[in-house]
C-alpha cells in the first residue's frame, strides 16, 4: 500500500536540500552510468571480433609442412616434404575423433599467391583454392547462386569453379547469369557452378575470400601439376573432444607416415583455432571482469556517498525522530523510513544513470547502423536486459546497505533527546 | 494511575556517575492535575522521562495503570506511549513538513489508522483547540500559542490516559500561557490525568497538586493555596 506519510517525509527531506540531494544522487548515477557504458563498449568490441569469426568452425586445427629440424630414418635435417592425398584416408581411418577433414591446396601464379583469371576481355587476379566439399563445414560461405563443390567434382576431376562475389562483379556484367559460363584459369577453362559471399571477415587464408575461387582440389592438382600434393589440412574434432587431442594424434600419425622424427617440432606446423578462440574469449572475459570491478567500485563510491548523507540526514532529524518515537513510532517504523529513503534515492539516481547509458549506447548503435552496419571493429554495443536487471538489483541492495548504518543510528536516538531543549 | 516506589536513576558521565533520582515514592491518581517543580538539576526532566516510558530506571518499581514498566523493548514502549501518554513539549516539536491537521493526526498514523479517518478525527481535535480554520497551515505559519494548541491536540488524539507536559508554557508569553493552561485544565476536567513539569511558580499554582523536587528527592508534596486564581482563569 502506498504510504503517503512516509513519502511525504522522504520528499520533504530531499527537497529541503536540493543541491545536496542532487550531488549525492549524482555519485550513484555516475557509477551505474559508467558501468553500463563500459559494459556496452566491451560488448561492442567483442561483438565485432566474434562477428568476424562467426560460423567458422572454432574447434578446428590447421597444419602444414615445413623443413624438418632433426635427422631421422637416414634423412638429414632440413628435408622438405608434402602431405599427400592418401594422408587424408589414413587420418580418417586411424583417428576416430576427427569429425571433418578438409585438405586444401592453393594455386601459385608465379611468385604471387593469386593467379590471373580471364573471361573474354575481362581479367582479374584471384586466389585459387583447391578444396574438398568438406571445406564448407570448416569455413562456411553463403551460396548466392548455384552450388558448392561436391564429391563427384573431386572424383571426376571436374573443371568447375565456385567464385566469390567480387570475382563475379569483376568478370561478369551486372545481372548476368554466371552459371554455366566459362572462365579461364591457368589456361584451362572452368565452368562456373556457384557464386558465394563470405560469412565472416576476420578469418582469411591468403587474401579476401570474396576475391577467391574454389575449384576441386584434384582438378587443381592436375591443372597446376602438383601430382598428389596437398597444401595443408583443416581438421575439426568431434563434439566434446578438445581440438588439441585431434591436433596431437594427427601430427603423430603424419610424422610416422612421412618419416619425421617424433620430437621434431618444426616439421609439421599449425594453428589450433580452438586455442586462439579460447584466448580471445579469455581476453574478453578479462575485460568484462575489469569493467565490473571498476564499475562496481565507482558505484560503491556513490553508495558510500549516499550512506554518508543519510547519516547526516539522521543527525539533522534527531529531533523529529525523537518526536516520532515519543508519539508512538516503533523502531521498525524509523528503520523502514530511513531505508526507504536511502533505497529510493539510490534507485532513482541509478535508474536515471541506467536509462541514460542505455540511451547513449543505442544512439551509438544507430549511428553505426546508419554508417552501413559494416563491422568496423565495433559492433552492436549494448547490454543484455539481464545485465540491466542485475544492475538494478545491485542498486536496490546497495541502497539498503547504504541506509543500514544510518538506520541503526536513527534507532539509537532516544526520544529523550527530542524532549531536551538545547 | 501512576505509582512510583523508591525509583533511582543515575547517568554515567565519563568516569563519574551522576545520581539524578535518589529514591522517589509517588502516587498520582486518575484525573489529577499535578505540577512537578524544581530548579534545573533537580531531576524533574529525568522523572518526566521515566514517567513517559522514554527512559528506564535503575531501581524501584513504576506501575502505570497497574502494569509494571520494566524491561520493555523499544517497540513495546512505543506502543505503550502511543496508548497511554500524550506529550506536550516546551518547543512544541511539530513536524515542519506536515500541516497542522497532519501533525495532529500523527499518533493515529502510528496506530495504523487510515489517512482519511485520522484526518477527520484530527479536524475534530483541532476544532476543540479552536484552530479548525488553520488546519492546512504549516507550523511555520502559526504563532507560538497556536503551535502549542496544535501540539496539545496531537497529544490528545490517541485518547491517552495521561498528558505529560514538559514546560508547556516555557516559550510563550503570559497571556498565551494562560490560554494553554486553560486548555490543559479543560482536558483535566474531562478526567484525563495531566502532569505538568515547570519551574514557573505562577503556572504551578494553577494546578491542584504541586510536587517540588530538589536534588533527586521529593522535597514537598502539597496543594497550592491560591486555587482561586485558577478559578478566575477557568471562569
Amino acid at each position: 500500500m502506498f504510504d503517503q506519510d512516509k513519502w511525504q517525509e522522504i520528499f520533504a527531506a530531499l527537497k529541503n536540500n536540493k543541491i545536496r540531494t542532487f550531488l549525492t544522487a549524482f555519485g550513484v548515477f555516475w557509477g551505474i552510468f559508467m558501468l553500463i557504458i563500459m559494459l556496452g563498449a566491451g560488448n561492442g568490441l567483442s561483438n565485432a571480433v566474434f562477428d568476424g569469426m562467426k560460423d567458422f568452425a572454432t574447434n578446428s586445427v590447421f597444419m602444414w609442412t615445413q623443413p624438418t629440424s632433426e635427422p631421422h630414418a637416414g634423412f638429414p635435417r632440413g628435408r622438405t616434404f608434402n602431405f599427400r592425398n592418401d594422408d587424408i584416408n589414413a587420418l580418417k581411418n586411424n583417428i576416430p575423433e576427427i569429425e571433418v577433414i578438409a585438405p586444401r591446396l592453393q594455386a601459385r601464379g608465379g611468385t604471387s599467391s593469386t593467379d590471373n583469371v580471364v573471361r573474354g576481355l575481362k581479367t582479374g587476379s584471384f586466389t585459387i583454392n583447391g578444396d574438398y566439399p568438406e571445406w564448407n563445414l570448416i569455413d562456411p560461405v553463403r551460396i548466392n547462386k548455384g552450388r558448392f563443390l561436391n564429391n563427384f567434382d573431386i572424383k571426376q576431376y571436374r573443371k568447375v569453379a565456385v567464385i566469390g562475389e567480387m570475382v563475379y562483379e569483376i568478370l561478369f556484367e551486372e545481372d548476368e547469369d554466371p552459371l554455366g559460363e566459362y572462365i579461364r584459369i591457368n589456361g584451362v577453362y572452368f565452368q562456373v557452378i556457384g557464386v558465394f559471399s563470405p560469412l565472416n571477415s576476420n578469418v582469411n587464408f591468403g587474401g579476401d575470400k570474396a576475391q577467391s575461387i574454389y575449384i576441386p582440389l584434384t582438378t587443381l592438382q592436375r591443372t597446376y601439376n602438383y601430382g598428389d600434393v596437398i597444401g595443408w589440412l583443416a581438421i575439426t574434432a568431434k563434439d566434446d573432444i578438445p581440438a588439441s587431442v585431434v591436433d596431437q594424434k594427427a601430427k603423430d600419425l603424419l610424422k610416422r607416415r612421412h618419416r619425421v622424427a617424433p620430437h621434431d617440432k618444426q616439421a609439421i606446423s599449425g594453428v589450433n583455432l580452438e586455442d586462439e578462440f579460447m584466448k580471445i574469449t579469455g581476453l574478453f572475459f578479462g575485460i568484462d571482469m575489469l569493467v565490473w570491478i571498476v564499475g562496481i567500485g565507482t558505484l560503491l563510491a556513490g553508495v558510500i556517498g549516499i550512506s554518508n548523507i543519510m547519516l547526516i540526514v539522521v543527525k539533522e532529524r534527531t529531533k523529529e525522530i525523537g518526536i516520532q518515537r515519543a508519539l508512538g513510532a516503533t523502531p521498525l517504523k524509523i528503520i523502514s523510513q530511513v531505508l526507504t529513503e536511502s533505497v529510493f534515492l539510490t534507485t532513482i539516481a541509478g535508474y536515471f544513470g541506467l536509462v541514460l547509458a542505455v540511451f547513449l549506447l543505442e544512439l551509438v548503435n544507430t549511428a553505426l547502423q546508419a554508417n552501413g552496419g559494416v563491422n568496423q571493429g565495433f559492433l552492436n554495443p549494448g547490454v543484455d536486459f539481464n545485465v540491466a536487471v542485475i544492475a538494478l538489483v545491485i542498486l536496490i541492495l546497495a541502497g539498503a546497505l547504504a541506509g543500514f548504518m544510518p538506520a541503526k543510528r536513527a534507532v539509537k536516538i532516544k526520544p529523550i533527546d527530542a524532549l531536551r531543549d538545547e | 494511575m501512576i505509582s512510583l516506589k523508591n525509583i533511582h536513576k543515575s547517568y554515567a558521565m565519563g568516569f563519574n556517575v551522576l545520581h539524578v533520582i535518589k529514591g522517589i515514592d509517588l502516587e498520582i491518581k486518575e484525573g489529577e492535575l499535578v505540577s512537578i517543580m524544581g530548579s534545573s538539576g533537580s531531576g524533574k526532566s529525568t522523572l518526566l522521562n521515566i514517567l513517559g516510558i522514554l527512559d528506564n530506571y535503575d531501581k524501584g518499581e513504576y506501575r502505570l495503570d497497574g502494569r509494571l514498566m520494566a524491561g520493555l523493548t523499544e517497540t513495546k514502549a512505543a506502543l505503550l506511549r502511543n496508548d497511554y501518554i500524550g506529550f506536550v513539549f516546551q518547543s512544541f516539536n511539530l513536524i515542519s513538513f506536515k500541516n497542522a491537521m497532519e501533525n495532529v493526526a500523527l499518533p493515529l498514523y502510528y496506530k495504523r489508522i487510515g489517512r482519511k479517518k485520522r484526518n477527520r478525527i484530527a479536524m475534530e481535535y483541532l476544532e476543540r483547540v479552536g484552530l479548525a480554520d488553520w488546519a492546512e497551515h504549516m507550523p511555520n505559519e502559526l504563532s507560538g500559542g497556536q503551535k502549542q494548541r496544535v501540539a496539545i491536540a496531537r497529544a490528545l488524539i490517541a485518547k491517552p490516559k495521561i498528558i505529560l507536559a514538559d514546560e508547556p508554557t516555557g516559550a510563550l508569553d503570559s497571556s498565551t500561557s494562560l490560554e494553554v493552561m486553560k486548555i490543559l485544565k479543560d482536558i483535566n476536567n474531562e478526567g484525563i490525568t495531566v502532569i505538568i513539569v515547570t519551574h514557573e511558580a505562577d503556572i504551578s499554582i494553577m494546578t491542584k497538586r504541586i510536587i517540588r523536587l530538589k536534588d533527586g528527592i521529593i522535597e514537598k508534596d502539597f496543594k497550592p493555596e491560591m486555587q482561586n486564581e485558577l478559578a478566575e482563569v477557568s471562569a
